[in-house]
């Protein structure tokens, strides 16, 4: 480690007042991110905890990690499957093979090197340019970015919209911490949007290239659980499969247990909001049991039996479990005061299902839940500060 | 203005006559500063030939409104005063409305409502309020032909932005496929075409202007 502190020690002078000042933001995240910073309160009375920012970034991507790797044998593990070519085995033994990892690894990790460099790029040009230390809020974003994505998703596409996201998401409200939406949303809405065939329908999910002498099999159909209740009413998978993340989807989204497995961390280290998580959960628990009650009452009768699933269905397929426990929680854009937390997130889980089931234009609503409700945080923040205040003078009045 | 009046007559393009057809293109702008009619920007820029005519046809209404306005200024009473100036916008409106159609009725089909729509665009009734009602015949013209070309200015940027990368074509020209990007992959990019991305587009715009007009921008 001593030759690297003497790399840093020799390349400061050129970067604080020499010629590369520029790249003072590059020194600085690279410096602090190998070694411990020495920042020190110099005068008054400071409780300093030892989880800065970085620390906070980084068990965010600690609880990421389990579902990434799953995303990634996920990825090999459905397009085998496609191909008819798995390993010959049962159980988990057809699952965790080298082949399935290579694949997988092979598409999601230029896709993650591709998210961190244009992402990294627009933050070190800002830091630059604003002269402020780069911040490490992107350390999750560029991970969470490629992890929403399809695994088929252009490389070109997923920087486009990594840098719209960082430029107009963040850097135009001032960087990380002023930000109105999750950035890594704001990226995923932008794909959405900017190019939907890529991004949502039937072709996306898997990846069916094939090469000589290999063909998909007869029937295939690369449709998710929730494309499938959207067209036809009913799904070809099951709940079991959804939980353990045995599904087509987007590459973090499809084991609902690494993520609430990631989210017990979080949540156990005091970094995601539990008030958020456990908000959407209910609040999804009772839109799902909301449907049931009303789909009887439904005119079309796809519509009726995607409503009169069982409720918990809600919350194995597709990416609610996701949403919730990583992006609902993101601590910028949620909501602020602790009883916000509640609000925010129960309707977060409620518009998200509401939106799946009602809009078949959008067959996962959790994103634009999400984003709507980080646009209405704020308000509801408001609000309950408001409340507060007036319970306060009431009781001083009293 | 009597005292204005000065003995010495001002020339047709006196520096504070050309000010007043060049300021509302940066300083003035009143897309970019005064964020009026954003919502026809917003609406019809999604190609490059509405856009074009939608800009001529609103340099048209301003300049001839203005100096329509200014010339009846002494006469109109001041309670009256937003009826008689919406009578004028929207007989001039109804004649460009007129023209388009006889002469590219294609482009007056997809501008549609937003033609007639001319009348509440903010820019026009603005213009005429805060300057014609005010000035001289020659004066309003020029302030009328300077904002009405300043808005259509931003319009063609926004739409020249939007139809090539949102439909990889320039005033119907296929421009991106003539370059070949579609063999190498590239795709339209579908948001350019839905609403938000203009008012993203325009909030680009300005930042820019901000960034190299720095008197424009606010302290906090």
């Amino acid at each position: 480690m001593k030759f690297l502190q003497n790399i840093f020690d020799a390349t400061r002078p050129a970067v604080t007042t020499g010629k590369l000042k520029p790249l003072y933001p590059l020194h600085n995240a690279l410096e602090t991110m190998m070694f411990v910073p020495d920042h020190n309160a110099h005068s008054g009375a400071h409780v300093r905890d030892a989880i800065d920012l970085k620390r906070t970034m980084v068990t965010v991507i600690f609880a990421l990690v389990p579902a990434l790797i799953f995303g990634i044998f996920n990825g090999g593990y459905q397009h085998f499957k496609a191909i008819d070519e798995l390993a010959n085995a049962s159980g988990w033994a057809q699952f965790f093979t080298m082949d399935n990892f290579l694949f997988g690894a092979w598409k999601i990790v230029p896709m993650i090197a591709v998210t961190y460099m244009a992402g990294l790029g627009v933050e070190i040009y800002f830091a630059g340019r604003n002269r402020h230390p780069v911040n490490e809020g992107f350390l999750v974003s560029g991970l969470l970015i490629p992890m929403t994505m399809p695994i088929d998703m252009p490389l070109w596409m997923v920087a486009i919209s990594t840098i719209f996201a960082v430029l107009i998401g963040k850097e135009v409200f001032g960087g990380t911490g002023m930000n109105l939406l999750n950035p890594a949303l704001t990226a995923r809405a932008f794909a959405f949007f900017a190019y939907p065939s890529f991004m949502s329908g039937d072709k996306v999910w898997i990846n069916t290239s094939v090469e000589a002498g290999q063909k998909v099999v007869d029937g295939f159909s690369g449709a998710t659980a929730l494309g499938q209740y959207a067209t036809t009413g009913t799904t070809s998978f099951s709940a079991w499969d959804a939980f353990v993340g045995l599904i087509p989807g987007s590459i973090g989204e499809t084991s609902t247990l690494l993520i609430v497995l990631g989210g017990i961390y979080l949540i156990a280290t005091g970094i995601g909001s539990w008030k958020i998580m456990l908000g959407s959960t209910l609040g999804a628990i009772s839109m799902g049991l909301l449907f049931n009650w009303a789909a009887p009452y439904m005119l079309t009768e796809s519509q009726e039996q995607f409503m009169s699933i069982p409720f918990y269905y809600h919350l194995v397929f597709g990416s609610w479990a996701f949403a919730t426990v990583f992006m609902a929680t993101d601590p910028v854009s949620a909501a602020h005061t602790e009883r916000g937390k509640w609000i925010y997130g129960f309707l977060v889980g409620f518009l998200g299902i509401m939106i799946r089931v009602f809009n078949p234009a959008y067959p996962e609503g959790m994103m634009l839940a999400i984003l709507f409700m980080n646009v209405m945080a704020p308000l509801i923040d408001h609000y309950v500060v408001n409340a507060n205040i007036q319970k306060r003078l009431k009781r001083a009045k009293a | 203005m009597s005292a204005e009046m000065k003995p010495k007559k001002e020339g047709l393009f006196s520096k504070k006559n050309r000010s007043l057809l060049i300021d509302p293109m940066n300083a003035n702008n009143p897309i970019t500063v005064q964020v009026l009619g954003i919502c026809s920007a917003l609406a019809i820029t999604v190609k490059l030939k509405p856009a074009i005519v939608m800009g001529l046809s609103v340099i048209v209404v301003t300049a001839l409104a203005n100096v329509i306005t200014s010339l009846m200024r002494n006469m109109i009473p001041n309670r009256i005063r937003i009826i008689v100036q919406l009578v004028v916008v929207a007989s001039l409106v109804i004649l460009v409305d007129q023209v388009l159609k006889a002469y590219v009725y294609d482009v007056s089909k997809q501008l549609s409502v937003f033609v007639g729509l001319i009348i509440t665009n903010c820019i026009i009734m603005g213009r005429i309020e805060a300057f014609s009602l005010g000035n001289t015949p020659w004066k309003s013209f020029l302030d009328g032909l300077g904002n009405g070309a300043a808005y259509g200015g931003i319009l063609i940027i926004v739409a020249f932005f939007r139809e090539l990368l949102g439909n990889g074509t320039l005033y119907d020209y296929p421009v991106v496929e003539w370059m070949g990007l579609y063999d190498l992959g590239y795709k339209n990019n579908g948001m350019m075409l839905l609403p938000p991305m203009a008012l993203i587009v325009v909030a680009l715009i300005i930042w820019v202007q901000r960034a190299k007009t720095p008197s424009l921008i606010e302290k906090d």
